[in-house]
């Protein structure tokens, strides 16, 4: 136990590692692959991302000109914001926050949830 | 002599994922073993020939929480050969930082598990706070803590610039620093001394003749490592040798790791300091047709891809056959003539990761 003293000596006097989440929380990353929003007025309804996403988590509705993505089925890979031709899909590095209800988000060029 | 079976798992303190061993008895030594599996099958292999092989990255990946990376890149190599696609040699370089990385964050979380096993439960908490800093690394890097999806198929998605690549650097001086202060805790204690040398012994032959693999394999000291295959050759430019101890005990297993965990260290500085200039990702031929087989080095073994193509977007078999598997049947000797407190620090030394195993 002596070869322990060190570190407890040095823990004694240092910063607890741990966080007083959800009090206090670490700024993210700046490439921290977060929250995935469209911008459906730059859409052109390619579906491009919806044939990407390996989750299966996107609609492309293109006779009603809405995309539905579904974040609590989303893995947050960002294929779909890499493959998106208009630069319609805007990615954050903040996380997605837990909800209450699952559902899932649909954005028309005219209404942005 | 009555006996008496114990069920061993699937749920019990010590095993991190659902796994049983029957154990039968004789007053409190152990006699014969009877693993059972089959607790959390996920049916990823079907589903990969359902999906698109590019999407099958982000489906392998899920394979195993740990090393994760090391899946993703098993299955874009067995691809890149499949479609006769060469990755560009920065690509190659910046798999293996984050396979090392994952590497080193999968050995600090086995040790600190081990540590635990054997009750020692600060050394738990000092490896796991050195875990932290190497997942910190991962999400600067890639985006994510553990699943990091940065291996496509011919290539990387992402790049380490000069400046994250000094970060890197010195974060892993730091890191040898804190482990330094750790090891000999783990290493030279008296306890864990007692509950490790001679206990669950594996010798170098039934090692080979089980087909062990990994850590397990190189504790009974045979210096088999995936990373010295040829079309592993970027390890070969980095200088490195696998890391082997004789005894074949559990405390030779856990030393083996602590090695590893130094030479990966070594292998992420080395690798970022002669990363070449370049592309990091070139585009591929789909679809593939005709079979490949892959295997690469895992935190705990050698990992099996089994990929057949047959010219159509989607895969006709993915096979993958992960290191535990193959590690599971060396229980069967090292286990019987162990006393019944001795088992859970032996199950742990093979470094079980049973949701690998059942895919």
């Amino acid at each position: 136990m002596a070869r322990m003293v060190p570190v407890v000596l040095k823990n004694l006097f240092s910063r607890p590692a741990t966080r007083r989440y959800p009090f206090e929380t670490r700024a993210p990353f700046p490439g921290a692959r977060g929250r995935l929003t469209w911008n459906a007025a730059a859409c052109d309804f390619c579906g491009d991302c919806q044939r990407l996403c390996p989750a299966a988590c996107l609609e492309v509705r293109r006779e009603t000109k809405e995309i539905v993505h579904d974040p609590f089925h989303c893995i947050y890979c960002h294929l779909c914001a890499e493959g998106c031709w208009q630069g319609a899909i805007t990615v954050e590095n903040v996380y997605f926050k837990p909800d209450y209800c699952k559902a899932a988000h649909t954005y028309t060029p005219a209404i942005q949830p | 002599m009555a006996r008496t079976v114990v069920p061993f798992g699937p749920q019990h303190p010590v095993l991190p994922e659902p796994v049983q061993l029957t154990l039968t008895c004789e007053d409190d030594r152990v006699v014969e073993v009877a693993p059972v599996i089959g607790y959390c099958h996920r049916g990823i292999e079907k589903g990969a020939e359902r999906n698109g092989i590019h999407q099958n990255v982000f489906l392998v990946e899920r394979i195993c929480g740990i090393c994760s990376f090391i899946h993703a890149q098993c299955y874009c190599q067995a691809l890149e050969e499949l479609t006769g696609t060469v990755p560009p040699p920065r690509a190659r370089y910046l798999r293996v930082v984050w396979a090392e990385l994952s590497r080193i964050h999968s050995h600090l979380l086995w040790l600190g598990l081990f540590a635990d096993g054997i009750g020692f439960e600060s050394v738990f908490m000092q490896l796991w706070r050195i875990r932290e800093k190497v997942l910190d690394l991962l999400e600067a890097t890639s985006g994510q803590r553990v699943i990091v999806s940065t291996c496509v198929i011919g290539g990387v998605r992402r790049d380490i610039d000069a400046a994250m690549a000094r970060q890197i650097i010195d974060k892993m001086q730091e890191l040898r620093e804190d482990f330094d202060a750790v090891v000999p805790a783990l290493a030279h204690d008296y306890t864990v001394k007692v509950r490790t040398v001679g206990k669950g012994i594996l010798s170098g032959e039934q090692a080979l003749l089980l087909g062990a693999v990994g850590p397990t394999l190189r504790g009974s000291g045979i210096a088999q490592d995936m990373r010295l295959l040829p079309y592993n050759y970027t390890y070969a430019e980095l200088g490195f040798e696998p890391d082997t101890e004789p005894d074949g005990d559990s405390y030779s297993r856990m030393m083996v790791r602590v090695k590893e965990t130094y030479t990966s260290i070594d292998l992420v500085t080395r690798a970022l300091q002669m990363m070449p200039e370049g592309d990091i990702r070139v585009p591929v031929e789909y679809p593939p047709a005709g079979e490949v087989v892959m295997r690469v080095e895992q935190p705990r073994g050698e990992l099996f891809y089994y990929v057949k193509g047959n010219g159509s977007p989607h895969l006709e078999r993915l096979k993958v056959r992960t290191p535990t598997f193959a590690n599971i049947p060396t229980l069967l000797v090292m286990l019987p003539g162990a006393s019944l407190a001795d088992v859970p620090v032996i199950t742990l030394s093979i470094d079980p990761c049973i949701s690998c195993t059942e895919r």
